[in-house]
C-alpha cells in the first residue's frame, strides 16, 4: 500500500479511537468539572460497560443487532446505577475531599477489577457487531461499523452539549459547578446533582465501551488505557471544558492512531504521557482551558 | 490532657525518651522474631521490613508534608534498577551497586520534585502518576537492558558482600533478615530524628497551612523539595535492597500498583506516625497471606481495605490510638 492510503487508514483508525475517547473523557471531565472529584475508577466503569454488553448480547438470542441495541440501552443504565450507589455510599460520606476521594476511587478500581476477574474471568471475549458492511474505498475496504461508531459518538456528544447548555438540568449542573454554595442557597439539591453527575459520567464511559466492544474484545483489564488516555485528554483540553475535551480527544486519538502505526505503541504512549505531564507542570489550565477561578 | 506552659519542655523531653524506648523495643522484638518464628515467617518478615522502609519513605512526603504522590513506584524502581543493572550488566560488587541504586533515587527525586512541585493538590497527584507511568513504560521499552516484564534474575553468586574481611551472604535467610532489620532501624531513626528537628516541624506546618508558612518568610518550595528528595531516596534505598536481597529486578515493581501499596500501608498504619508504615505493611501482608488460604481475590481485599480505612479510620491504627489514648506517640 502506498503512503497516502496508508496514512488515510491510520487516520480513520485514529478517528475511531478519538470518537470513543471523547465520550469517556467527557464523562471524566463532567465529574471533575462539577464535583471536583478525580475519578480514578472511571476506566473500570468503561470496563463494566463492555463486560455487561457481552453478557447482554450472549443472553439475547436472534439477530446480533437486537442484542447490541439492548446492550446499548441496558449496559449504561446498570453502570449508571452502580456509580450512583458508589457515590451515595462512599464519595458523599467523604464530603468530596479531593485526596480522600482519590484513595476511595482507587479502592473502587481494585474492587471492580477483582469482581470482573472472579465472575467474568481472565479471557478476552468478543461481541458480534450489529451489522457487517464493508465500505469499499479505491485502495482498501473499511468496516462500516467503525464509521457508525464515529457517527454515534458525534450524536452522543451533541446530545450532551445540548443537555448542558440548553436544558434546565444542564443549567442546574452548570450553576452547581460555578458556585456550589450559592446554588444550594437558591434551593438546588446539590447533593442529588452530584450523584446524578457521577452516574452520568459513568454512563458516558459505558456507552463508549459498548460502542467499542465489537471492535476490541471485552477484558477485565481493558479499563487501564481509557483511564490514562481520558486523563490526558481532560488535562490537555482543560479540566471541565467540553469544547476543549472534544478537540483534545481528536488530537490525542488521531496522533495516537498515526504514531502507533508508524512507531512502537509503547514509545508513543511514553512520549504522549511525558508531554502531558509537562503540559500540566508548565500550563496547568490546559492548552484550551481558562484559568480557574 | 493539658500541660502548663513551663512544663512542656521537660514533658517533651520525657515524651521523646518514651518514644525512643518504644522504637528500641520494637526493633528488639523484631530481632527476637528471627529466633522465635518459623522459617516461613522469617522470610515474610524480611520482605515486609524492606517494604516497610519504602512505606516509611512514602510517609515523609504523604504523612508529614501532606503531599499525596501517586508515583512512588518510580523511586522504588529507580533504586531497584539503579542497583540491579550495574550488578547484572557491569559486574559491579554489591555495595557500589547498592549505592548506585540510592544515588539514582536521589537524582530522580530531585528532577521530579523540581518539576512536580510547580503544581499543587490534585495536579500534583496526577503529574506524579504520569511521570511514574513514563518510568514504567520506559522499563518496558528498553528491553535490551531491563528485559521488561521478564526482568533480571540476580544469581546467588553475585549477591555476596565482601567488606574488608567480613562476608555477608544475601541469599542466606538469617543474614538477609539482619540486613533488612538494620535498614529498617536506620530508616525508623531517621524519621524519628526528622520529626524532632525544625525541618520536620516545617514539613508539618506546610501540611497544615502552606500559605501561612510562605507569609512567615519560609522558602516553602525548598522545604517541600527536601521532603521529596528524602522520601524518594528512602524509597529508592528500599528498592535497591529489595533487588539485592531477593535477587529479582522486574518492571512489575514500577507499575502503578507499587505506587498505591505504600499509600495503603501508610494509611492503614497511620499517616504521620513513625511506626505506622511498619505496622500497616505487616498488617496488610498478613491479611493477604491469611486470606489467600481461601480466596485468591486479593485485589478485592486491597480495594476494600482502602475504602474502609478512608471512610472509617482516616487516621489509621496508630493515628487513632494517638488521638484517643497515647498522645505522646511520635
Amino acid at each position: 500500500m502506498a503512503f497516502g492510503p496508508f496514512l488515510l487508514l491510520a487516520s480513520l483508525e485514529g478517528l475511531v479511537t478519538a470518537a470513543v475517547l471523547a465520550l469517556s473523557a467527557l464523562g471524566l471531565s463532567l465529574v471533575f468539572g462539577v464535583m471536583r472529584v478525580v475519578n480514578v475508577a472511571h476506566g473500570e466503569f468503561f470496563m463494566l460497560g463492555a463486560v455487561i454488553a457481552w453478557a447482554v448480547t450472549t443472553a439475547v438470542s436472534g439477530h446480533p443487532a437486537l442484542g447490541f441495541v439492548v446492550a446499548l440501552v441496558v449496559s449504561p443504565f446498570i453502570v449508571g446505577a452502580i456509580a450512583f450507589v458508589c457515590e451515595r455510599l462512599v464519595l458523599r460520606r467523604l464530603h468530596y475531599d479531593p485526596e480522600s476521594t482519590i484513595v476511595a476511587t482507587i479502592g473502587l478500581l481494585y474492587i471492580f477489577q477483582q469482581l470482573a476477574l472472579s465472575f467474568y474471568g481472565a479471557d478476552a471475549r468478543p461481541v458480534e457487531a450489529p451489522f457487517n458492511i464493508r465500505i469499499q474505498l479505491p485502495w482498501f475496504g473499511y468496516s462500516g461499523y467503525k464509521l457508525a461508531v464515529i457517527a454515534a459518538s458525534i450524536l452522543v456528544i451533541l446530545a450532551t452539549w445540548f443537555v448542558l447548555t440548553r436544558t434546565r438540568i444542564g443549567m442546574i449542573m452548570r450553576a452547581t459547578q460555578y458556585d456550589r454554595e450559592t446554588a444550594q442557597a437558591f434551593g438546588i439539591p446539590v447533593d442529588l446533582v452530584y450523584a446524578g453527575v457521577f452516574a452520568a459520567g459513568a454512563m458516558l464511559a459505558a456507552i463508549a465501551a459498548v460502542l467499542i466492544v465489537p471492535i476490541q474484545q471485552a477484558h477485565y483489564l481493558m479499563g487501564r488505557d481509557p483511564l490514562l488516555l481520558s486523563f490526558i485528554v481532560v488535562i490537555i483540553g482543560g479540566l471541565g471544558s467540553l469544547r476543549g475535551t472534544v478537540i483534545a480527544a481528536l488530537l490525542i486519538g488521531l496522533s495516537d492512531g498515526i504514531i502507533s502505526v508508524f512507531f512502537s505503541p509503547t514509545l508513543a504512549k511514553m512520549i504522549a504521557t511525558l508531554l502531558v505531564a509537562m503540559v500540566l507542570v508548565f500550563r496547568p489550565q490546559g492548552l484550551f482551558g481558562t484559568v480557574a477561578r | 490532657m493539658s500541660l502548663d506552659a513551663p512544663q512542656t519542655g521537660m514533658a517533651s523531653a520525657r515524651r521523646l525518651d518514651k518514644a525512643t524506648a518504644l522504637h528500641v523495643g520494637v526493633i528488639l522484638v523484631l530481632f527476637a522474631c528471627l529466633f522465635i518464628l518459623p522459617d516461613y515467617h522469617v522470610g515474610v518478615l524480611a520482605r515486609v521490613m524492606v517494604l516497610a522502609v519504602f512505606a516509611i519513605g512514602y510517609n515523609i512526603l504523604f504523612g508529614y508534608t501532606g503531599l499525596l504522590s501517586l508515583g512512588h513506584a518510580m523511586f522504588f524502581a529507580a533504586g531497584l534498577y539503579g542497583a540491579g543493572m550495574p550488578l547484572y550488566h557491569l559486574d559491579w560488587p554489591v555495595m557500589p551497586s547498592f549505592l548506585a541504586g540510592i544515588a539514582s533515587g536521589t537524582a530522580l527525586s530531585l528532577i521530579i520534585g523540581v518539576l512536580a512541585l510547580r503544581t499543587t493538590g490534585v495536579a500534583f497527584m496526577i503529574v506524579t502518576l504520569m511521570f511514574a507511568q513514563v518510568a514504567y513504560l520506559a522499563s518496558l521499552y528498553f528491553t535490551t537492558y531491563t528485559r521488561g516484564e521478564e526482568g533480571l534474575v540476580l544469581q546467588p553468586e553475585i549477591r555476596q558482600v565482601d567488606f574488608l574481611s567480613f562476608n555477608l551472604d544475601l541469599t542466606d535467610p538469617a543474614s538477609r533478615y539482619m540486613a533488612a532489620l538494620t535498614l529498617l532501624t536506620i530508616a525508623l531513626f531517621i524519621t524519628l530524628r526528622i520529626v524532632k528537628t525544625p525541618f520536620g516541624r516545617n514539613l508539618v506546618a506546610i501540611r497544615e497551612n502552606e500559605e501561612r508558612m510562605r507569609m512567615l518568610g519560609y522558602n516553602v518550595f525548598q522545604i517541600k523539595l527536601g521532603a521529596v528528595v528524602i522520601s524518594g531516596t528512602i524509597a529508592a534505598t528500599a528498592g535497591a535492597a529489595y533487588g539485592l536481597f531477593f535477587g529479582y529486578v522486574g518492571s512489575g515493581f514500577a507499575a502503578i500498583q507499587y505506587s498505591i501499596l505504600p499509600l495503603l500501608w501508610v494509611l492503614i498504619g497511620g499517616a504521620a506516625t513513625t511506626l505506622g508504615p511498619l505496622l500497616g505493611t505487616i498488617f496488610m501482608f498478613y491479611v493477604i497471606d491469611i486470606t489467600s488460604g481461601f480466596t485468591s481475590a486479593w485485589l478485592l481485599i486491597v480495594g476494600g481495605a482502602l475504602i474502609t480505612t478512608i471512610l472509617f479510620f482516616p487516621k489509621g491504627i496508630l493515628g487513632t490510638l494517638r488521638e484517643k489514648r497515647i498522645p505522646w506517640l511520635p
